[in-house]
């Protein structure tokens, strides 16, 4: 495997959702692992063609809002029952129909916390800088471009072979992205 | 309501079935984007927006006038006293926080119903529950007296030994709050995120580069972003569901719990619920209306989205109305005389005009949305608006003042006026609404750009000969 420094990879420009779903499978067939596809909007079938089909952020927002019942309700009981308790005509100092509304808002906040921050940092988020954002086009991305970029750290990246690949894919422009 | 764009091989506009399309007719990726973010990337600020703008402004510095010579007197330039110590603050606070909920209603709960024609819509409503939560916040915070010790609403460990009572819906009213404040922002957030990357990339100015660059943090449109992003934004979606109901559910236990007659009543929670949501669509044609035709956004924010925002009104409404008929019935039927004469002292009594206005203004006007005339005529639809919104400021006023005046002894009753600071921290809090509006509608995208982008037809990735096509050309 060839090692090409000061290039991050080739990044192709297709006209529509359709043509970049195709060229995805096809570089997946030819056996390309390491590559991304940039759309301005979500496309559904874009992440099943890059073989992406599980996240493990639903796993960790239920153990935010996990976290946050129980924190919740402890917090309650320490400060109802144990540091500062009031009798109030001999009622329960445990009432826990009363503790219910807090420790559902902070089931609540917790777990939207833990999505939000979950999804920045599995992410990679915030990221000011990326190799992408020195290709002119690559704005389009944000508006009406679909991009596909084959990585020069793929195993099988061959910077004139994959170029010659991604050029039969039938896209607007090739360009090479620098590191 | 099943108006949504029809399939890919049906052009959006022409969806066969005679509704009105959710999208003109016409447009491309492109179209749409600069459509939105031309607004935002304009050079030149339109006349109109600087006159709103500056009204707005003027009442938000009334507000802060109002605020400083609260701090410096104390609640008592308001109407206050006993035995109405709640007043305009907890009249204020419930409208506001009750216009909130529309903005998740929309954002979440119908996104969870595949209801497309939200799209157009949801920014800018979550954008004014944001704003009209901080509106509703400055109520209680103020009417503490020394709003500079709001931090004892919260359990810290303090060297007065002491905890917050659990037990009180006043402090689960500051829980709801705070986390349907932080939640609302997150999720807005989280929505803005893909439309500040599009912004950054196609502003000119160095400073909006930066600024808007900052705030996309670094957002490239990558599918597997896209993937997480999008479960991300259906689970939050799904958290403020239950949120939205229960944070008005909690408001309202701030009077069902207490065991004053006219407050003491278990159809509080839904009632205020729907009369939350008809409030806070209220809003959102009062402000769609008037956005959409000064901006040309009649292709975004079509027919469909003002009917059905009139529709879901007149439902809500309904409800509301249900409400007031069941407050009535089991006032007067409880057998118990507190409770019947609440009731009759409502309606009857010194404040009895109010209770009329409220029964014309918010059960008997609104049932001109039944005539599709109306729903379809936009300046009328933002007449019927106006008077929603008023006519649940005053059921807050009937609900907070009736029952608060006259007690269980007669001695101790009493009357309630506002004072001056009272209306001017009311029509402070509209300014201060609006021109947190304003500067939204000019630097942010008040419709969702990448939303918007796949209502279009050709966003479908087409599983036909178009794909082998693409397939066979390598």
């Amino acid at each position: 495997m060839a090692t090409y420094p000061g290039l991050y990879g080739l990044l192709a420009e297709f006209e529509t959702p359709t043509a970049l779903v195709a060229a995805v499978h096809s570089a997946r067939q030819t056996g390309y692992t390491r590559m991304d596809a940039y759309s301005p909007f979500p496309i559904e079938e874009l992440a099943d063609a890059l073989g992406f089909r599980w996240t493990k952020l639903p796993l960790l927002i239920l153990l935010g809002g996990i976290t946050g019942a129980v924190s919740a309700y402890a917090l309650q009981y320490y400060c109802a029952v144990i540091s500062y308790p009031v009798n109030v005509g001999g009622r329960p100092l445990n009432s826990w129909p009363s503790f219910i509304p807090v420790t559902f808002e902070l089931i609540i906040l917790f777990a939207s916390l833990t999505a939000v921050f979950g999804l920045l940092a599995l992410c990679g988020l915030p990221m000011p800088y990326h190799p992408l954002f020195h290709v002119p086009r690559f704005a389009r991305a944000t508006r009406d471009g679909f991009f596909l970029c084959i990585e020069a750290a793929d195993p099988r990246f061959d910077r004139a072979a994959t170029n010659q690949f991604l050029a039969g894919l039938n896209p607007r422009e090739v360009s090479e992205v620098p590191q | 309501m099943e108006q949504e764009t029809a399939g890919p091989e049906a052009r959006p506009g022409a969806t066969g079935d005679g509704a009105p399309p959710v999208i003109g007719p016409g447009y491309t990726f492109r179209s749409v984007e600069e459509k939105i973010s031309s607004i935002t990337l304009a050079r030149r600020t339109p006349r109109g927006w600087w006159i709103g703008f500056a009204i707005s402004f003027t009442l938000a510095m009334v507000m802060l006038y109002t605020i400083c010579y609260l701090l410096l007197k104390g609640v008592g330039i308001w109407g206050i006293n006993i035995p109405v110590a709640w007043g305009f603050a907890i009249v204020n606070f419930v409208w506001w926080i009750g216009i909130g909920h529309a903005g998740t209603l929309i954002s979440a709960i119908l996104l969870l119903l595949h209801q497309k024609w939200r799209t157009s819509i949801n920014r800018f409503a979550e954008a004014m529950t944001l704003f009209a939560v901080a509106c509703a916040g400055l109520f209680p915070l103020l009417h503490m007296g020394r709003p500079w010790f709001f931090y004892w609403l919260f359990p810290y460990p303090n060297t007065m030994e002491i905890w917050p009572q659990f037990r009180s819906p006043l402090i689960w009213d500051v829980f709801a709050v705070s986390t349907y404040g932080t939640v609302s922002l997150l999720f807005w957030y989280v929505g803005l995120i893909p439309d500040l990357a599009t912004i950054r990339d196609h502003t000119k100015s160095r400073f909006g580069q930066i600024g808007y660059g900052i705030l996309a943090m670094g957002w490239r449109g990558s599918a597997y972003h896209w993937k997480r992003y999008e479960v991300t934004y259906l689970i939050l979606a799904g958290l403020a569901t239950p949120l939205v109901v229960s944070v008005h559910t909690v408001v309202s236990f701030d009077f069902a719990v207490a065991i004053l007659p006219g407050w003491h009543s278990t159809i509080f929670p839904p009632y205020f619920v729907a009369g939350a949501i008809y409030s806070g669509f209220a809003m959102v044609l009062v402000l769609a209306i008037p956005l959409r035709a000064f901006y040309g956004l009649e292709d975004f924010i079509t027919q469909v989205h003002l009917q059905n925002m009139a529709k879901i009104m007149l439902a809500t409404g309904l409800v509301v109305g249900y409400g007031y008929g069941i407050e009535a019935f089991m006032g007067l039927y409880s057998g118990n005389i507190y409770e019947k004469y609440s009731q009759i002292n409502r309606m009857f009594g010194p404040y009895g005009v109010y209770y009329w206005a409220l029964i014309t203004v918010n059960v008997a006007i609104p049932q001109v949305l039944w005539l599709k005339r109306v729903r379809s005529n936009p300046p009328f639809l933002f007449v019927v608006a106006l008077v929603v919104l008023s006519g649940m400021w005053l059921e807050r006023y009937v609900i907070v003042i009736t029952s608060l005046h006259r007690d269980y002894l007669p001695s101790s009753w009493g009357m309630y006026s506002p004072t001056v600071w009272d209306w001017s921290m009311f029509l402070g809090t509209i300014g201060f609404f609006f021109a947190l509006m304003f500067l939204f509608i000019r630097f942010l995208p008040m419709i969702s750009i990448a939303e918007m982008q796949t209502l279009l037809p050709e966003s479908r990735v087409q599983h036909d000969d178009h794909a082998g096509a693409a397939q066979e050309a390598h």
